[in-house]
């Protein structure tokens, strides 16, 4: 990238992940939002790092194997000790 | 109450990837769930239930899976420029041909090349990066989740992340995605 020129997109980059991430206060957040809005280079790394980020997540998903549901389930039954449950968070 | 159960998918997903193995991955799901169960008294009401499975999951694989492993887990990670995928793939003539940014990004790596990256990553930047950046957890959930301050979470996320790009990147260059030595 060619915007290593201003002390904003240095900053900027730095402070990246932090504002992917929703980790700056509202006023460096606003700055950044500032400069991406008039710096292309920034704007275009920026955007590449977030659809990355999401590709990432997208890709790494796993499908619950078949059966492991009903086993865990069946553990939890069996530690209950036959009593019906109410429910709460471990409805089985 | 939130439900436990559909946290699995998620769990699943990281214990996959911190065991690298579907079989102790599904065992460390139920060990995950009986613990929970069996310590659902200590869960604070109000407080977020994923995270507190997730606190468990760590655990329990430190505490079990860990100890079993016969070589002694590699803890550095060599240092990685910012922006390293960007400044290699940013320019791609694939990118900038018109079709939009997220389509490109999405079709640069296959599941298979995503998975092998993120694992390759040593222990504890995995588990941060798939926080952080699969699971979306904010940063003082991880270092609650993984018992560490909260600098030390940012550090291994952001050295995580670049190791992780450099490893997408290796994959790009060993399928000719990019030529050898750009």
């Amino acid at each position: 990238m060619d915007t290593t020129g201003g002390d904003d997109c240095g900053d900027s980059i730095t402070r990246l992940y932090y504002f992917l991430d929703g980790e700056l206060t509202e006023e460096r957040r606003a700055a950044i939002s500032r400069h991406l809005d008039e710096c292309g280079p920034c704007l275009s790394a920026f955007d590449f790092e977030a659809e990355l980020r999401q590709m990432i997540a997208f890709r790494c998903r796993e499908r619950v194997p078949d059966g492991l549901l009903d086993r865990i389930a069946a553990a939890i039954r069996q530690e209950k000790g036959g009593l019906d449950g109410l429910g709460g968070p471990f409805p089985v | 109450m939130g439900q436990a159960m559909e946290h699995m998918p998620s769990l699943y997903t990281a214990a996959l990837r911190m065991t690298r193995n579907p079989a102790d991955a599904e065992d460390l799901v139920q060990e995950t769930y009986l613990k929970a169960y069996r310590s659902f008294d200590s869960f604070q009401e109000g407080t977020n239930l994923k995270a507190w499975l997730y606190k468990i999951l760590t655990n329990t694989f430190i505490n079990s899976y860990r100890a079993r492993r016969r070589r002694p887990e590699q803890t550095e990670l060599d240092d990685v420029e910012d922006l390293y995928l960007y400044r290699r793939l940013g320019g791609l003539e694939a990118v900038a041909a018109g079709r939009s940014a997220e389509e490109e990004v999405m079709d640069l790596f296959t599941d298979a090349e995503v998975k092998d990256a993120l694992e390759s990553l040593p222990e504890q930047f995995r588990m941060a990066v798939l926080l952080a950046d699969v699971e979306g957890f904010s940063y003082k959930e991880i270092a609650d989740i993984m018992d560490v301050p909260i600098g030390t979470v940012m550090s291994r996320i952001h050295r995580g992340r670049r190791a992780l790009q450099k490893a997408l990147y290796e994959f790009g260059q060993a399928r000719g995605l990019v030529a050898q030595g750009r």
